[in-house]
This record gives structure tokens, sequence and C-alpha cells, in this order.
């Protein structure tokens, strides 16, 4: 869906991104993960023109972005901020609305449009339509700006850590829509961030950014079984690393037959979700159900053994 | 315990009219100076003639008793109801009967100190009359902010009391008063004076409007041209209005006699011509650093967003970035419109007409009241247009972002 081949950008002498080649599968979500200063944030917007790259090029779709009119490019590529740079003179109605509105959609279609999308977001249309940004929480603002990335329905959406104002209970809640969003519209999205556990979580591919260079592009599962050097690692946090690997992987496969006492754990739960259970109600297995259907129970030797390195 | 006191008291503390235990400060000062303004300043000043020294008289040596009497009840009324904690209606309503009863004092002073078919006697207001003037509109005008009118209300309020002024002043009560005497004697002139001083003041500031904002607007992103822009037009704030004027009679004569066409518009050395650059030049420092500082202070996710949504530059413009500095923008217009009608009085030393006029023939012929004609006009313009303007801004804002 998204091909870079050997991208690099300078301001002057300092070199931002360099020779960085990514590719992303459609409906696939990359994350791109670094420290302050390691040129995500100028990789993703090369991808919208925003930054233009001093080298290399940038494909959507086979098609070389510069062969687009940025504006018009960009109305076929939703873009989600942190800070959510909502228009504050502009009602929430007006803000979901723009882009349909660049586009030329009439009224009625986008108000419609924008009617589903907030309650998407669980938020009451009649309530929100007509409300001013200021007017909003944070995390009430943060819905609307991925509402509104996502308004035209684009088949690409870059965003740039667009929970990094949120509170923890917020932030989880947000990410969690995303996901939901994501598989209902089949969406590419590209997402920065500078939190390896939000990276881990939400990426089906991470892409770790030192010092603008590439270091390692992986699926979660390989990314901290094998950090591809010494930042990565770092940037895992080193110790944790069993305990991030459990909580990428749900208890489902490990379900065996037999009973086990207590109340029974959700089908989907994390297997550290689920050995932090076991630990603290001091239960050897637990028993596992889904819908209500107990499916057999999940022993804890079976949850310690997914922390194992390769 | 205290904290439900406070809540239980608040409906009524808050219910308008309502008077509460203790005094209120600036309402004290207002009292005490009206207080002081009347008992021990001279109410009125006649004269035999227009350049003739006058007589200075108290209240009740210049009014009859009967209104000497109503005047005093009126203001002891007013003065004590301003020192205590009133609620701002009932406050409007005090200042608003100290200030009526003084424009009516002065009318009846004028009639009650002319002889009849007398027509060179002048009687005009004194330092009491004006102090205690100045002190009652004052707190109408504490008044009226505390009770924080809408803007629609405050353009109302001001279409009002402009029809209620044009309205008295046409009625005759006040003809013997000097300031209209001397309006009597230039009531041919006077109209045109004002139409050529708002014009001048208008038209200045239009034009000023229309060459700083889209100059400030493709200088801003620049910072060469955005530095030498504010620079330049910093120099030309510096320059006084005098030597100004001085300076544009060469160039402007020169226009004048050699472009076609150019005398026939009215362009000469001297005139309306220098008075309009003079004003349409001071006018450009203020329009264009509101601009710039309005621009400058849209946020930069904001700015960011627009263009990452698809925007182009000019709707980016348009849409997100003038509409978020508009209220900036309008608020350089206020001031330099306010400033440009106090300024445009200097057009009269050069020829170029306005109420200007009234107050350099005024200051030449030590006819004080004359220059009153040509000033009092110019303050209520002034503070008209403020007002106005300042209505206009928060309409603007939208009711949601007053609150």
């Amino acid at each position: 869906m998204i091909d870079l081949a050997h991208v690099s950008r300078s301001f002057g002498a300092r070199t931002v991104v360099d020779d960085v080649s990514l590719r992303v599968e459609a409906g696939a979500i990359l994350t791109v993960v670094g420290t302050s200063g390691s040129g995500k944030t100028t990789l993703l917007r090369m991808i919208n023109r925003l930054v233009e790259p001093s080298a290399g090029t940038v494909r959507i779709a086979g098609r070389d972005v510069r062969s687009v009119p940025p504006h018009l490019l960009r109305q076929g590529i939703g873009y989600a901020i942190q800070g959510h740079g909502l228009f504050p003179h502009r009602t929430v109605a007006e803000n979901v609305g723009v882009v349909p509105r660049l586009l030329g959609w009439d009224r009625r279609r986008i108000a419609a449009r924008v009617d589903e999308l907030l309650g998407l977001f669980r938020l009451d249309p009649a309530l929100y339509r007509d409300r001013l940004p200021a007017a909003l929480s944070g995390g009430e603002q943060q819905r609307i700006g991925v509402a509104r990335a996502l308004a035209a329905e684009p088949p690409i959406l870059l965003m740039d850590e667009p929970f990094g104002a949120l509170d923890p209970i917020i932030r989880g809640r947000a990410r969690e829509d995303l996901l939901a969003i994501q598989r209902r519209f089949g969406t590419t999205i590209v997402l920065v961030t500078h939190d390896m556990d939000e990276a881990l979580r939400l990426g089906d591919r991470v892409a770790v950014m030192d010092a603008g260079r590439l270091v390692q592009e992986a699926s979660p599962a390989a990314l901290i079984g094998a950090p591809a050097s010494a930042f990565v690692g770092a940037l895992l946090g080193g110790g944790d690393r069993a305990f991030q690997l459990m909580s990428l992987r749900v208890v489902d496969d490990l379900v065996e037959p037999g009973a086990a006492p207590g109340t029974p754990i959700p089908a989907g739960t994390s297997v550290r979700a689920a050995l932090a259970e076991s630990l603290w109600s001091r239960r050897a297995a637990l028993p596992v159900s889904r819908d209500g259907v107990i499916l057999g129970r999940v022993t804890r030797a079976a949850l310690e053994a997914q922390g194992a390195g390769p | 315990m205290g904290e439900t006191t406070a809540t239980l008291e608040r409906p009524g503390a808050r219910r308008l009219g309502a008077i509460r235990p203790g005094l209120d400060p600036l309402g004290s000062v207002f009292a005490a100076l009206i207080g002081l303004s009347l008992l021990t300043l001279p109410l009125m000043t006649a004269r035999p003639n227009r350049i003739a020294a006058g007589e200075s008289l108290m209240a009740w040596s210049a009014l009859p008793p009967g209104r000497v009497l109503a005047l005093g009840v009126v203001l002891g009324l007013a003065a004590p109801l301003l020192v205590l904690r009133i609620g701002p209606r009932l406050r409007v309503v005090a200042a608003g009967g100290a200030l009526v009863i003084l424009c009516l004092a002065a009318g009846w002073a004028a009639d009650h100190l002319t002889l009849p078919g007398d027509r060179y006697g002048r009687v005009s207001p004194d330092a009491g009359w004006w102090l205690g003037f100045a002190t009652a509109a004052l707190a109408l005008g504490d008044g009226l902010a505390r009770l924080s009118p809408g803007p629609g209300i405050r353009i109302a309020l001001l279409a009002g009391s402009a029809v209620l002024s044009g309205l008295a002043l046409r009625s005759g009560f006040w003809d013997h008063l000097s300031i209209l005497r001397e309006y009597a004697s230039r009531s041919d002139t006077f109209g045109r004076e004002v139409r050529t001083h708002a014009g001048l003041a208008l038209s200045s500031v239009a034009a000023a409007a229309a060459v700083a904002i889209p100059a400030s607007i493709l200088a801003r992103p620049v910072p060469a041209a955005r530095t030498a822009l504010l620079s330049i037009l910093n120099g030309v704030q510096t320059i006084p209005s005098m030597a100004l004027f001085g300076m544009l009679i060469a160039p402007l004569g020169w226009i004048g006699r050699t472009v076609p066409g150019a005398a026939d518009l009215g362009i000469a050395g001297i005139g309306a011509a220098p008075a309009f650059v003079a004003l349409f030049a001071y006018a450009l420092l203020p329009v264009a650093a509101a601009t710039v500082a309005g621009l400058d202070a849209v946020p930069e996710p904001v700015r960011d967003a627009a263009r990452g949504v698809g925007m182009t530059g000019r709707q980016c413009l348009l849409q997100v970035e003038l509409p978020l500095a508009r209220p900036a923008i309008l608020t350089g217009i206020r001031i330099v419109l306010v400033q440009n009608i106090g300024l445009a009085v200097i057009a009269g030393l050069v020829g170029g007409g306005g109420l200007g006029v009234f107050v350099f023939q005024g200051i030449s012929q030590n006819a004080g009241d004359l220059v009153l004609l040509g000033a009092l006009p110019t303050v209520a313009m002034a503070g008209a247009a403020a007002i106005l303007l300042d209505a206009v801004i928060d309409l603007g804002r939208g009711p949601e972002r007053r609150r």
C-alpha cells in the first residue's frame, strides 16, 4: 500500500531522515517508534507531503506521491495529530466535515456522515454536533480529531502521537476504539509514537527509528524476541521482555481440557493478565469461558512458558 | 457552615436592585466627587459677551430656587445610592438620573441667567458642572459595565442615546447655552465639517486596512519582509504630525501641479490630501501590527491540521487563519479608528476641514466655547466608534466563546 524507497530528508546540514526504506501492507498498522528527534514525525509527514523528501520516493498503491498535487493527495489521506489540531472557531460538525466539504460532498451527505462518525466514537450527535472544541474534554477532542481524519473514508490514516495528551484510562479506550474502527474500515494506518508499549500493542509491524535511521522493522513478537541493536533493547526496557511478549499473546491457544476452580477468565484475555490473575488468586489453573460457556482451563505453567525467549 | 450561608444568600444577593450591607468603594468616590463638584465649585459662568471675563456662579445662584431644589433632591438621592452596594440596574438609574438632572440644570441656568432679548450674553458650564457631569457619566458607564450587556444591547443603547441626544438638542432647550450659540452662528457649515471629519477618519482607516492587511499577510511568513514592513511603519509613526504635513506640502503640491487630473481630485500641498495621507500613514502600523500578531497567534497544530486535511494555502488563509485572527485585526482597526477620529482635528490646520476648523478658530479667537463645539462632537464620535466596534468584535466571537 505504502512504499518508501531510500527516503532521506535534510534540513540544511542536518539529516533528519536517512535512507529509510519501508513497506506497509494494505489494511495493516505500522507503528513507528523512537526517541524525540529520531525523525519519526518527519518520516510520517513525507507520506502526505507535508515534508518533501530530499531523496528517494514515496509511493502509495504504486503511484509516486509527487504525481498528485499536495492538497489533493492529503484529501485522500487521513491525518490526526497530537493536541488534535481542531479548528477552534469551527463546531464539532464543521471540524469533522471539513474534508468532505473540501471534496465537494453535498450538505446532506456531509451531515449524515458526521452523525455516523460521532456515533461510532460514542458521542451523541445531537449533543455534540454544534459544540466548539473548547467545550470538549481532552478525550472528546481526541476522538473528534480522529473522526475528522476518517470523515472521507480514506484508505490511509496517518497519526502523530494521537494519544499523547490523554490520561492512561482514556488512552486505553481510545486505542481500543482505533483498533475497532481499523478492523471495520480496513484502513491502513501509520502511527508515530515514542511509547514502545503503545507501538507493540497497536502495531502489526513496528519500525524503530534512531537518529534518522530505520534500526529495525519487525512484528512485535520478533522485535521483543530479537532486538536488532542495544538501542532497540533499551527502548524495550530490558527487564520486561517476558511480560511484553505475554501481553501480546492471548490465552485462547493455551486452553486444555479439564476443570479449574473459581471465576472463569474470558477468552481473548492476554497471557500477561491471565498470569497475573493466577498469581493473585493463588490458582494453579484458571477456567476459560467464551460467552458464558466454559472452554476448558489454562495452567500457570502453560502461561509461564509463553514468557520464554526464542 | 460558612459555605452554606453563602450559598443560601446568593439568590437574594444576585437579585438586581437589592441593597446589600457595606459600601461600594468606586461608587463612594463617584458620590464624593459629585457632592464636592456641586458644593465647592461654580456650576456656571455668565459673561456679558463672547470674549469678556465671566462671573462664576455656584449652583444656588445660577438657578431659580425651585430648580435648585430639584437638582439638590435628585443628586441628594443619587449620590448616597451610588455609595451603597446596590444592584447594577439601580446603579444605572441613579447615575443616569444624576446625568439627566445636570443636563437639565444647564438649560435651566442658561434660561435663568439670560436676560430676555439679550443676544450677546454667554452662559456656559463651569468647573463644577463639568466635574459633576464627567463623574455621573463615569458612574453610568460603570453601572452599565456591571450589567455586562450583550453586543446587540450595547449597539441598541448607543443608537438610542444618539437619537435621544439629537432630539434633545433640536428641542431648543439648551439654545441659550454658549456652545449652542456658537453652533447657531455656524449651523450652515457644522454638518459639512462633521461629515468631512468622519469621512477623513473612516476613509483613511479603510485605505490603511486595505493596504496594511494584505501587506502583512504577504510579508509575515518572510522574516526579512516582515521586519522591513514593521520597522518602516514604526518609523512613520515616529514622525510628528506637524512635521509630516510640512514634508507632504512639496510632493503633494508637485503631484497636484504635474499629474493630469490630480488637481481635480483635490490633491494639493494643503487641504484634504495631506490630511488624508497623514491619517492613512499613522493608521498603517497599528493595523499591520494587529494583523501580524493575530496571524502569529494561530496555533501551529491548527495550521498543520489545515494543511494536513488537504486545504490549499488560500483555503487555509481564508477558512482558518483569517477567521482566527479576525478579533485581533478588528481590535487594531478599532484602535486606529478612534485614534484617527481624534487625530483628524489637525486636518483643520492645513485647510483639510473637519471639526478641527472650529477648534483652531476658537483657539485663535480665544473663544473656549467654539473650541468645545469642535472638540465635544469629536469626543462623542470617537466614543461611539469605540463602543460600536467593540460590540462588532464581540458579535464576531459568537455566543459560545463570549462566555
